[in-house]
């Protein structure tokens, strides 16, 4: 499709656009899209710059959104069509425990279906979502390579082995108190 | 340089023989046999998409069915448009495309008049075989003027293509992926809070209910049922050049007195001429260019009757701002005399009066919200605005029968206008308006030419200059936004001087506005052949008309004399001038 639009057009209000990019995205990214900038196919770094983006903030946010529109002078309908249709880029922040759900052959023979029922009636929350308290993402994996294991969960690095669905409770509430603990020795600012 | 003859490619389609240039695609060569093979993603003035697979066909030697519209033609191709398979084919697609549509047809505003009901009639889709799930979005009504409805999209992407590459704003684009696919502007947020400049371009080419107006015929009813208020109307200079083809005249058949007629019956207390606004503009227009031109500036001054166009300066080129025109459009100008001059003479107070718009146009609604336009008690000058769509619907909803009216005239004080009032509806009219002014003042005496035909500009843009007396003008017209983008980008880098810029949002100006009626049979929206059948009514009403300078419109004289005093004094300003401001979210241009 004909895009209609260059890199090169001029904004009155570049140093306002500058300004608040550093804010919102930080001095580092700012300068990786200058330097996205001055390649000969600016907007095909679009993507490149998303996944910086995401890799730093571990999400995509309207604003991160909108400060790369304006910086790489992108239209932002483009650049937020761009980041909804790639399954990689999550468009709201993820929960500090990522629980992936094994759901290749074997652990759904064993039962990871059951797993999955009873972690979405615990936690609230379909797969691909968020707790509101911002503590647990729910994802769901083809495979993760420990079928001997299965039915398999990870949490965030760790992996769970052989879990049955009373295990669930047990184990989101280990998870729940760690993270007490840590907000509790880690010094307030 | 002379333009290469492109070489001559023979085809076979349907067993006939034919002759295309290079480069035409198989539908274009049907086309030219005087095959039109069903489209709906297709649309001839903009990229092409490819998307929608309605328009496939055989061709000999490649397995399955092609889209026509993107397969340019080879050498000795033999192309079958048609057979029990491929009607099979298109009618599947349809039926597929139907599938999670409301089809709510009776109780939608596009019936009669939708491109995929018309197409799933023409395909024979008589039954629906695979009816799932259906789409469950909410309907974004936050605009004043533009409503989208992702429900009754198709995902043909035409919005977004008009939106971004004729309108150069790319507020649209798909979000999501899969059955969840949606179009809307960043973020999925509403239209309210886009880049949005309700030009109302998205509604002329969307073949659904995907966008439409935020109708206003409700209040308008209303209004005209309520004895305690004095219902007035006026009506845009397009309005007249367009409104006969919702009732079966040919593109370009001027309908005045009828439409004066009808809303004489529909029960308007007065009938207003918007074109008298249009030439007050003018006087007011010229006056300040003049100004401009004798105390250094800001030059060039940019026209500002467009509300689509002042909404794409306010939010994608800000810092041009000054150089718009600080008069009112037309419309505003009109309603607030409606509401000032007309009302002392009446002896009726303000408040009793309701003033409906009949624009061309889905950005007036918005102009007429402005905090700009209202009165001193907070109540806008303009209570409504309907679009020349939604009055050929009021008309057809009463009964009248429009092609057996009579004609009517326009009602004293606010009527009478000249033929350069008329012209404002086009393309480069607010221009050749502007001379014929600019000539009376600068040379002090009655042109001797009254039409600038070099700045008629349908095409969309127009670079020119202008002898007036000792002045060589340096002028631009452009209409459609990109067009109007590569003027405003030579006034902003000051590669270029220019005098004066007529801007309009929609191609071809208002005679293509967002509001004007969904084209007749044999055209589509944006066809050139039908803004220009358009533009000549307006043309051959002006050049029909004693009365072409606005200058010389004795109503504006009196209106001067008792009223305004003189163009430009602290009284005209206060009721004809306005301001812009800044807006966000702020544009990539």
């Amino acid at each position: 499709m004909n895009t209609h639009h260059t890199c090169t057009s001029t904004t009155d209000n570049w140093p306002e656009v500058k300004a608040v990019s550093e804010r919102i995205l930080g001095e580092d990214l700012v300068q990786f899209i200058e330097e996205c900038r001055k390649s000969p196919e600016p907007h095909s770094q679009l993507i490149a710059v998303l996944h910086r983006v995401q890799a730093k903030f571990g999400y995509l946010g309207a604003s991160h959104l909108d400060a790369v529109a304006q910086l790489m002078q992108i239209p932002a309908a483009k650049v937020s069509g761009v980041a909804s249709f790639y399954h990689y880029f999550r468009l709201q922040p993820r929960g500090k425990f990522i629980i992936n759900l094994c759901l290749g052959t074997a652990c759904y023979v064993k039962g990871a279906d059951r797993l999955a029922e009873k972690l979405k009636d615990e936690l609230g929350i379909h797969f691909g979502e968020t707790t509101s308290d911002g503590l647990f993402t729910l994802e769901g994996a083809r495979c993760l390579g420990a079928c001997s294991l299965a039915p398999v969960l990870t949490i965030n690095d760790e992996m769970h082995g052989t879990v049955t669905p009373d295990q669930i409770p047990i184990i989101l509430d280990r998870y729940i108190k760690r993270a007490r603990e840590e907000t509790q020795t880690s010094p307030q600012t | 340089m002379m333009a290469k003859r492109p070489k001559q490619i023979s085809v076979t389609i349907d067993d006939t023989p034919v002759k295309v240039p290079e480069g035409t695609t198989i539908m274009q060569a049907a086309e030219k046999i005087g095959i039109r093979i069903p489209r709906l993603c297709y649309h001839p003035d903009l990229s092409l998409a490819g998307a929608c697979r309605v328009c496939v066909v055989e061709v000999e030697g490649l397995p399955g069915y092609v889209a026509s519209c993107s397969l340019p033609v080879w050498e000795g191709m033999v192309i079958r448009t048609n057979s029990p398979e491929i009607r099979q084919a298109r009618r599947d697609i349809v039926e597929l495309i139907l599938d999670n549509h409301p089809m709510d047809c009776q109780t939608c505003e596009r019936d009669g008049n939708c491109e995929l009901q018309n197409l799933a009639y023409s395909l024979g889709v008589r039954e629906r075989l695979f009816a799932g799930r259906r789409k469950e979005f909410p309907i974004d009504d936050s605009s004043v003027a533009v409503v989208r409805n992702p429900n009754k999209c198709i995902l043909c992407g035409r919005c977004i293509r008009v939106c971004a590459e004729i309108q150069g704003v790319y507020n649209l684009s798909q979000h999501g992926r899969g059955f969840t696919t949606v179009v809307g502007p960043a973020h999925l947020a509403n239209m309210d809070d886009s880049v949005c400049i309700q030009c109302g371009q998205c509604i002329n080419v969307c073949p659904t209910a995907a966008f439409l107006e935020k109708s206003s015929t409700d209040i308008v009813w209303e209004a005209l049922a309520n004895p305690d208020l004095h219902v007035v109307v006026q009506t845009a200079p397009s309005i007249r050049a367009a409104i006969g083809e919702g009732f079966g005249y040919p593109p370009g058949t001027p309908c005045t007195g009828k439409m004066i007629t009808a809303l004489r019956l529909l029960g308007f207390d007065a009938v207003f001429d918007t074109d008298l606004g249009a030439d007050l503009t003018i006087v007011e227009e010229a006056h300040e260019f003049l100004t401009r031109l004798e105390s250094g500036g800001p030059l060039p001054m940019i026209t500002s009757c467009s509300p689509g166009w002042i909404n794409f300066l306010e939010k994608f080129y800000p810092e041009l701002i000054p150089h718009a025109s600080t008069c009112k459009s037309p419309m505003s100008m009109l309603s607030t005399l409606a509401k000032t001059y007309y009302a002392e003479r009446k002896g009726i107070p303000p408040e009793k009066i309701f003033m409906v718009a009949v624009m061309p146009c889905v950005a007036k609604k918005f102009e007429a919200q402005r905090p700009e336009h209202r009165m001193p008690n907070g109540r806008p000058y303009t209570d409504a605005v309907l679009t020349t769509r939604e009055l050929i619907w009021m008309i057809k909803c009463y009964g009248i029968d429009f092609t057996k009216l009579p004609d009517g005239e326009f009602d004293a004080p606010l009527g009478i206008a000249s033929g350069a009032g008329d012209i404002f509806g086009t393309t480069g009219g607010v221009m050749e308006a502007t001379l014929r002014a600019a000539a009376r003042i600068l040379t002090g005496k009655k042109p001797d030419r009254l039409e600038f035909t070099e700045v008629r500009a349908v095409e969309g843009l127009r670079d020119t200059y202008v002898a007036i007396g000792e002045r060589n003008l340096h002028v631009a017209v452009a209409n459609g936004l990109n067009n109007a983008k590569e003027i405003l980008n030579k006034v902003v880098s000051g590669e270029d001087h220019y005098d004066i810029i007529e801007v309009m949002a929609c191609p071809g100006g208002c005679i293509g506005g967002g509001g004007q009626p969904y084209p007749p049979e044999g055209y589509h929206i944006l066809d050139p052949a039908l803004l220009r059948k358009r533009a000549s009514a307006l043309y051959a009403i002006d050049s029909a008309k004693q009365l072409r300078e606005s200058y010389e419109n004795p109503a504006l004289e009196e209106l001067y004399e008792t009223y305004l005093g003189s163009p430009g004094s602290t009284r005209a300003h206060q009721l004809l001038h306005t301001s812009y401001r800044p807006r966000l979210p702020r544009g990539i241009r």
